[in-house]
Parts: C-alpha cells; sequence; structure tokens
C-alpha cells in the first residue's frame, strides 16, 4: 500500500457541488413524499366535497303552496267511512287526484298541474284523513313538487320551466326545506317521495343477522385455537382457511349464498335473513383475527394465577381471558361489521337489488340494504335522484365513521397495556 | 295448529331455565342435607339439566322442521283429492303451494280451483304432523330433563360433563371456517362441472369472443380472454401506477420524515379512504371521473373515449388500495433493523439515500407480498366496475375505451332474469371459480413471501 492519495477536497467546487446536488434531490425527495400524503388527503377530501355538496340538497325539498277549495270542488264521500281501513282506497275512487291536479292548475296556470309531484295528492290524503273538516273548506296545501321543478328551483332553471319557477319564487309560492319522506319512506319511482327508511331497516335487519350469527361463532373459533387447540394438522388447516377466507372477494361469497343458501335450502330469496347470512360468513375471518389478537394480548401471568388457585382451563378462560380481551374483541367486531354494512357486492347476487316499495316487514321479507340503494339510485334516470343517491351515501357514510369512531374510542377507554 | 320453530325453540329454552333452577336448587339442596360439599358449584348442575333438556329437543326441533314438509306432502299425495292432480312438473308444484299457502294462513283463498280440494288434506296433515313433532320434542325435554336431574348427586362431577360440551361448542364454532372454506369450493366446483359439460374448459380460458346469449350455448360466445385481460388492465396496472407510488411514498414519509404529531392525524384519515364502501367509490368514479376524463380524451382526440372507461375505474379503485399498500408497505420499512438504517446514515449518505439504497431494498421482499396481497384485492373489487368500466368485452389497450371484468361480468350474468340451469348463469360459477383460484394462489404466494422474509430478520 505505498499508493499515495490526495484527500478529498470537501471544499472544492467539484465536491461542494456534488453536495448541493445531494441535499437538493433530498429536497426533492421529501417534497415527492409529502406530495403523496396531501395528494391521498386530496383524493379524500374531493370525494367527499363533491358528495356532501350534491347530497346536502337531497335532504330538502321544494313545495308548492297551492290552495285548494273543497266547497268549490266537493268531494263526494262518505265521512264516517274515513276511519276504516280502505279509507285510501275510498278516497282515490273519489277522485282526489283529478281535483287536486285541477286545483294546481287553477292556481299556477296552465300546465300547474305538471309543477307538482304526482303523488301529491297522496298528501291531501294523508291531511284529510287526519281532519276530515279540511272537507267542508279552502286551505292552502304545501304539496311536493314535481322533480324537474325541483331542480330548477335549486339550480336555476332555464327555458320556459325556469321562468315559470322563477315566477313562482317571486310570487313566494315555494319553499324548500327538510325533507322528512327522505327519512320516513322507501323506495320509490318518484324522487319526490322516495327515502331510505326502507333501506336502512333492511340494513339493520341484515347487520343484526350477520352480529348474531358471526359474533358467537368468531369469538368461540378464536377462543378455540388460541387457548385450547392442540398443535397438529387439523389445527393448521382451521388456521389457514381463516386467513384465506379474510382474503377471499366478496363476490364469492354472493356466489356461495346464492348456491347454497338459495338454491339448497330455499331460504327466502332477497331478505335480510340471507343477506345476513353472507354477511355473517364474510365477517367471521375478520372477528376470528381480531378476537385472536386481543386474547393474545392477555397476560400469560393471568392464565396461570388463575390455573393456580384451582380454576380448570375452561374457567381461566370465559372468567378472566374473555372478559380482559372483550374490549379488543368488540373493537374488532365493530370495525368489521361496519365493513359489512358498506357490503353491497355478495346482496346484488342473492337477490337483493330488487326494486322494493315498502318497507320491510321482518327477516323474511324482501328488502334492500342502504349501500344497495344508492346502487340502484344511482341507475335512475330521473335527475331528481343524483341528490338522493349523495344523500344517502352521506347518511351510510356518517353511520360507517360513527360506528369507526365508536371502536376507536372503546379501545382508547378500556384497552390496557400490560 | 301450525308447526312454528321459533316459538318453539323459545319454549324448550323456557323449559331448560327451568330446568336450571330446579338443577341448581337440587345440588344444594342434597348437599346440604348429606352434609358433604359438592363436587361441582350449583350452577354446574343446573346447566348440567339445562342441556340434557335443550340439546336433544332442539336437535329434534331442527331435523323435524326439515323432515315434516316432505312427510305432509306425501299425505296429501295419497289422499283422494290430489289424484286428478296433473302427473308432473311446473304446474302440480304451483298447485301444491297454492292450497299449502291457505292452508298456513298465507293468503285468503286459492288462486288456482284445483288447489281448492287439496286445502283441507293439507290443513289436516299439517296439523297432525305438527301435533306429532311438538309431543315427540317435549317428551324428549322432558326425558332429557329428567335423566339429568336424577343423576345429580354431591360428588357428581357436573362441571367435567358440562366443560366437555363447552370445548365441544369451542372446535364446531372453529369449524365453521372449514365448512365455509369448503362451501366455497364444492359450490364453485359443483356448478363450474356442469357448465364444462355444456362448454370447454379450454374455450372459457382462451377463447377471445365473449358474447354469452341465453338458452343452449352457442359455440364462440364463451370466451374469456376479453375479460381477463379488462381484469388485468383495471386491477393490476392501472390500479397499481395509481396505488403503488402513493402508497409507498406515503409509507416512506409517514415512518422516515413525519413528526409524531403528523403521523397521529395523517394515519386516521388514511383509514378512513380504507373504510368507505365500495358502493361509494363506484358511484364517485362514474359521477365525478369518468366525464371529466372522458373530456378530456376527446380534447386530445383519442378514439373510443368512452364514459365508462377503464381509466376511471382504475384510478378511483388505485385511490381504495392506497392505505392498504401503505400499511403493508409501512409495516415492511419499519421490520428493517434500525441498525442498517444507523449504519448507511454513519457513513454519510443523506436520508433519501438511506432510503432509496438500504431500506427499500431491505423491505422489498415485504412490499412486494403487500402488492400481490394489494392486486388480489383490487381484481375481486366488484362495485367500482360494475359502476363505472361498463360491460362491453373488448380487448383494447387504450385505457379511454370501455372494457369489462371478471366480477362485472359475474353480476352482470347473474342478476336479471335467472334460470338456474341456463349456460348463462352456470358462467358466472365458472368465472368465480377462475377468480377464487387466482386470488387464492395470489394470498399464498404473498403471505410466504412476507413470513419468509420476517424470518430473515428475526
Amino acid at each position: 500500500m505505498n499508493r499515495e492519495t490526495a484527500p478529498t477536497d470537501w471544499k472544492g467546487a467539484v465536491m461542494q457541488k456534488r453536495i448541493a446536488g445531494r441535499y437538493a434531490a433530498e429536497r426533492r425527495f421529501r417534497l415527492i413524499g409529502l406530495g403523496a400524503v396531501l395528494l391521498s388527503g386530496a383524493f379524500l377530501a374531493f370525494l367527499l366535497f363533491v358528495m356532501v355538496g350534491n347530497g346536502a340538497r337531497g335532504f330538502t325539498y321544494t313545495h308548492v303552496a297551492v290552495p285548494i277549495d273543497f266547497k268549490a270542488m266537493p268531494l263526494t264521500i262518505d265521512k264516517s267511512r274515513l276511519g276504516d281501513a280502505d279509507a285510501d282506497q275510498v278516497i282515490a275512487n273519489a277522485g282526489l287526484a283529478d281535483i287536486v291536479a285541477f286545483a294546481a292548475d287553477e292556481a299556477l296556470g296552465t300546465g300547474g298541474s305538471a309543477m307538482i309531484s304526482e303523488n301529491a295528492w297522496k298528501e291531501v290524503r294523508s291531511a284529510i284523513k287526519d281532519d276530515p273538516e279540511l272537507l267542508g273548506s279552502k286551505t292552502v296545501f304545501e304539496l311536493p313538487a314535481s322533480s324537474e321543478v325541483d331542480m330548477a328551483a335549486k339550480d336555476g332553471g332555464k327555458g320556459a320551466l325556469g321562468a315559470a319557477v322563477a315566477t313562482l319564487k317571486a310570487d313566494g309560492k315555494l319553499s324548500t326545506g327538510i325533507h322528512w319522506p327522505f327519512f320516513r319512506n322507501a323506495d320509490a319511482t318518484d324522487p319526490a317521495v322516495a327515502g331510505i327508511w326502507g333501506a336502512l331497516k333492511g340494513s339493520v335487519l341484515t347487520i343484526f343477522i350477520a352480529f348474531l350469527i358471526a359474533f358467537p361463532t368468531g369469538v368461540l373459533a378464536a377462543l378455540y385455537l388460541e387457548e385450547y387447540a392442540p398443535k397438529n394438522r387439523w389445527t393448521d388447516l382451521i388456521e389457514v382457511s381463516i386467513n384465506n377466507l379474510a382474503a377471499v372477494p366478496s363476490i364469492i361469497f354472493g356466489l356461495l349464498a346464492l348456491a347454497v343458501f338459495i338454491n339448497w335450502f330455499g331460504l327466502c330469496q332477497a331478505s335480510p335473513l340471507v343477506g345476513g347470512l353472507t354477511l355473517a360468513l364474510m365477517t367471521m375471518p375478520v372477528i376470528v383475527i381480531a378476537s385472536r389478537n386481543a386474547i393474545k394480548s392477555v397476560p400469560p401471568s393471568i392464565r396461570d394465577a388463575a390455573l393456580g388457585v384451582g380454576a380448570s382451563p375452561v374457567q381461566v378462560v370465559f372468567h378472566h381471558v374473555l372478559p380482559l380481551a372483550l374490549p379488543g374483541i368488540l373493537t374488532g367486531t365493530i370495525i368489521g361489521m361496519a365493513r359489512a354494512l358498506g357490503e353491497t357486492a355478495p346482496l346484488l347476487l342473492v337477490g337483493m337489488r330488487a326494486f322494493i316499495g315498502d318497507v320491510p316487514g321482518g327477516i323474511c321479507s324482501p328488502s334492500t340494504v342502504l349501500p344497495m340503494q344508492i346502487f340502484l339510485w344511482s341507475d335512475e334516470v330521473d335527475r331528481g335522484f343524483v341528490e338522493k343517491t349523495s344523500a344517502a351515501i352521506i347518511v351510510l357514510l356518517v353511520v360507517l365513521l360513527s360506528m369507526n369512531a365508536f371502536a376507536i374510542y372503546l379501545r382508547n377507554k378500556f384497552e390496557k397495556r400490560w | 295448529m301450525t308447526f312454528n320453530a321459533a316459538a318453539l325453540l323459545l319454549l324448550i329454552a323456557g323449559l331448560a331455565l327451568i330446568g336450571w333452577l330446579a338443577g341448581r336448587a337440587r345440588s344444594s339442596l342434597l348437599a346440604g342435607r348429606a352434609g358433604t360439599k359438592l363436587h361441582s358449584r350449583p350452577q354446574y348442575h343446573g346447566w348440567y339439566v339445562a342441556l340434557w333438556l335443550f340439546a336433544p329437543a332442539a336437535l329434534f326441533l331442527a331435523v323435524w322442521a326439515a323432515v315434516s314438509p316432505g312427510l305432509i306432502t306425501n299425505q296429501v299425495l295419497s289422499s283422494e283429492a290430489a289424484q286428478s292432480l296433473p302427473s308432473f312438473g311446473f304446474e302440480r308444484g304451483a298447485v301444491l303451494s297454492d292450497a299449502r299457502n291457505v292452508a298456513l294462513g298465507n293468503q285468503d283463498k286459492v288462486r288456482m280451483p284445483a288447489a281448492a280440494g287439496l286445502v283441507k288434506p293439507y290443513a289436516d296433515a299439517s296439523h297432525k304432523y305438527a301435533w306429532i313433532g311438538i309431543a315427540a320434542m317435549l317428551a324428549l325435554a322432558l326425558a332429557g330433563g329428567l335423566y339429568a336431574f336424577t343423576r345429580i348427586r354431591p360428588d357428581f362431577r357436573a362441571r367435567t360433563r358440562v366443560e366437555k360440551i363447552v370445548m365441544l361448542l369451542l372446535l364446531l364454532a372453529s369449524l365453521v371456517a372449514i365448512l365455509t372454506t369448503f362451501g366455497i369450493v364444492l359450490s364453485l366446483l359443483f356448478e363450474s362441472i356442469r357448465f364444462f359439460r355444456l362448454v370447454s374448459p379450454a374455450e372459457l380460458l382462451f377463447g377471445t369472443n365473449w358474447a354469452p346469449t341465453s338458452g343452449a350455448p352457442v359455440d364462440d360466445t364463451f370466451g374469456g380472454i376479453p375479460l381477463f385481460w379488462g381484469t388485468v388492465l383495471i386491477g393490476a396496472i392501472i390500479a397499481m401506477i395509481v396505488a403503488i407510488p402513493i402508497g409507498m411514498m406515503t409509507a416512506v414519509y409517514l415512518t422516515q420524515y413525519a413528526a409524531p404529531r403528523v403521523r397521529q392525524w395523517v394515519k386516521p384519515i388514511l383509514e378512513i379512504l380504507a373504510g368507505v364502501p365500495t358502493v361509494v367509490y363506484g358511484y364517485f368514479a362514474a359521477l365525478t371521473v369518468a366525464p371529466a376524463l372522458r373530456n378530456f380524451a376527446v380534447m386530445l382526440g383519442i378514439p373510443n373515449a368512452s364514459t365508462e372507461s377503464a381509466l376511471a375505474a382504475g384510478i378511483v379503485m388505485g385511490v381504495m388500495i392506497i392505505p392498504f399498500v401503505s400499511s403493508m408497505a409501512d409495516d415492511s420499512i419499519n421490520a428493517v433493523p434500525q441498525a442498517m438504517r444507523d449504519g448507511s446514515l454513519a457513513l454519510g449518505a443523506t436520508p433519501n439515500e438511506t432510503i432509496r439504497q438500504v431500506l427499500i431494498p431491505a423491505a422489498l421482499p415485504g412490499v412486494m407480498g403487500g402488492i400481490l396481497l394489494a392486486v388480489s384485492r383490487a381484481i375481486g373489487e366488484t362495485m367500482i366496475v360494475v359502476m363505472a368500466a361498463g360491460l362491453s368485452a373488448n380487448m383494447t389497450a387504450n385505457p379511454f375505451a370501455s372494457v369489462t371484468t371478471v366480477t362485472a361480468q359475474i353480476v352482470k350474468l347473474l342478476t336479471g332474469d335467472q334460470e338456474f340451469d341456463s349456460a348463462k348463469t352456470l358462467a358466472a360459477f365458472a368465472l368465480g371459480l377462475v377468480l377464487f383460484i387466482v386470488t387464492l394462489l395470489l394470498n399464498i404466494v404473498a403471505l410466504r413471501i412476507v413470513k419468509k422474509y420476517r424470518e430473515a430478520y428475526e
């Protein structure tokens, strides 16, 4: 090693330039990283912005003030039958729809009947059923506008309709307010009366069934695998299948449910029962994995102490390990259930995409779920459904976020660090 | 009187509660009288009686609920009124179910005149079998309860027996996972085999024309290549071009540069991105992203620009996958030993050089595993492609054109008019089988890579 090398000249121009270049690269890299984070955040913000921007208007609806004079246009019905079960039919047969349409024409000018919703007379009907005295007097009804008028009133429409709406607005005949039928009704073809209550109830029933099945099964399976299972080939098989099931695409569960629950067992199609069973199979592996982690984090000294004072292995687990692991298990379960609540694909295949105009009565009656309602409305041609879809999305996101927030709260409040 | 399984289950649950109380009371009583200590605490004796009361009766209830409709139908068919029924097929079933609905009170009157004579035999038969079932169930419950009750002694090992049953229950619960896996494999295989009797597997896997029609399968209409290509284009190419760089850089920034407080806020925000339901992403892609991309493509003068473009679905799917890629990369980078990072920094490398030349190469196997898992998730994703990617099976590399995917076609084949035997519906199961096998392989390979690599550093 005789060769003499000159020491690197760090102060020289070449080296200084090289160092500056390396530091610049460092800054660039760091900025790219920050950019990636900001980009992900921006996607989320944009998504929420679009949904809230579209959806906030879906919670409101435009109503038109229409005076109806029942003295001039009497509705000839027997008032004593208004309390009967078939009162709806009686009023409909008496021609209330025509009277309302005529009153609208008279109040709003020609074409006025097209400016109110085709279901507007049903509101008048329920008002009459509540108070039969209306039939003898002249009353101003706030009737839901037709979908086009509603859009024009919110957007400022163009053409003849836009002008007519602007006139009505100037006359103070239009009012826009919170649209309660959106929270009370089931699906309908008319945006004026379509609501999410049917889908929401379907979702609740479906998730309830899924929870009822997946939670006990998942927790018991996790207890077995973590506490008792002998190390053998069978246990390995169970572990492998649980890990794989957690990664199987959700639509495959839909195929399974279609083939087994509907075609073999003949369970009621499109019902919360079948939907709940499908989602239960899907969420069970998630619950098992979360529960195993929670059980694993209970320190062995607790088990040893319980065994030491004479508890049996089953008592150790059910009296000590399970209660201590429960917060972690519940957190995992809520997150799994939130995911199941947002799931659509497997339910498409078991028939829950049909149009359901009624609020589901029980676990075996045809129903739909909230994400499915969003999917169905997104296919509607009527422009009025665009904002209804976004409004339903807001409701779904609020439910999901509060479930997740509750899970995080549970975790922070009850989780022990040993 | 009809057979209402739910109400009867409630009834025997109530009986079991009585059995529990009785068993508990008797064991303490016996112990007090004999002046000895119980082997098991009183509630275990109670559980023992309750289980003997409940389990056999519930088992019988399940079997009876499955068997009795067949018995009832047999009796109805042997009645005189049934001799005039059409001998086979759909009409016969319709008449029978019409009569059944009236007999069970589900509808007021018969819709088909042929069913009128069958209502009474149906009502009689269901009445008879309901009573037989209830009587047998109660007898079983009481017999079981009495047997257990008489076995109670101060030195009776009730706890051991109850715990054995608990263990059995735990084992059964963990078998549900295997059962589900077998259910998936068998149902997919079973229906796929029926499909492959009509259409050869080679056609599905290598054919290039996808145009399934109802009725008898026409030659060369079940070629799956356009679907596979669409799936790969959207899920494995476009989505990954979006998700991998952004996800990786996010993970690098969060683990290496960001202050703990920033990380604490950004991570939950990313988790929100992962928690948004896919139907919302699908709607967002169809409503906002797709029209914007189409206008952009038209502006550039790209032919075949469609509002249902592969690009819109792929980009949105990529955004959905970002948190997944980022958390996998996060884990792998964190698993690289601190000494390697410190060594590199000590030699004078900048953090950027350390990350690119030391950390990422060292974390690469884990990152690759994570990417494979992300691909498997992307190709199984359904709602985004159903809503945004369209249904026309094109073989094109133009990302602005419309392509379709395996999952979108499964949904299309199985919704709408359903005849369960047509080649069209069976094809959905064959596609499902292909999807299942591919995602399974991806998962197995990915988990192997991740596991092997973790062991190398521990």
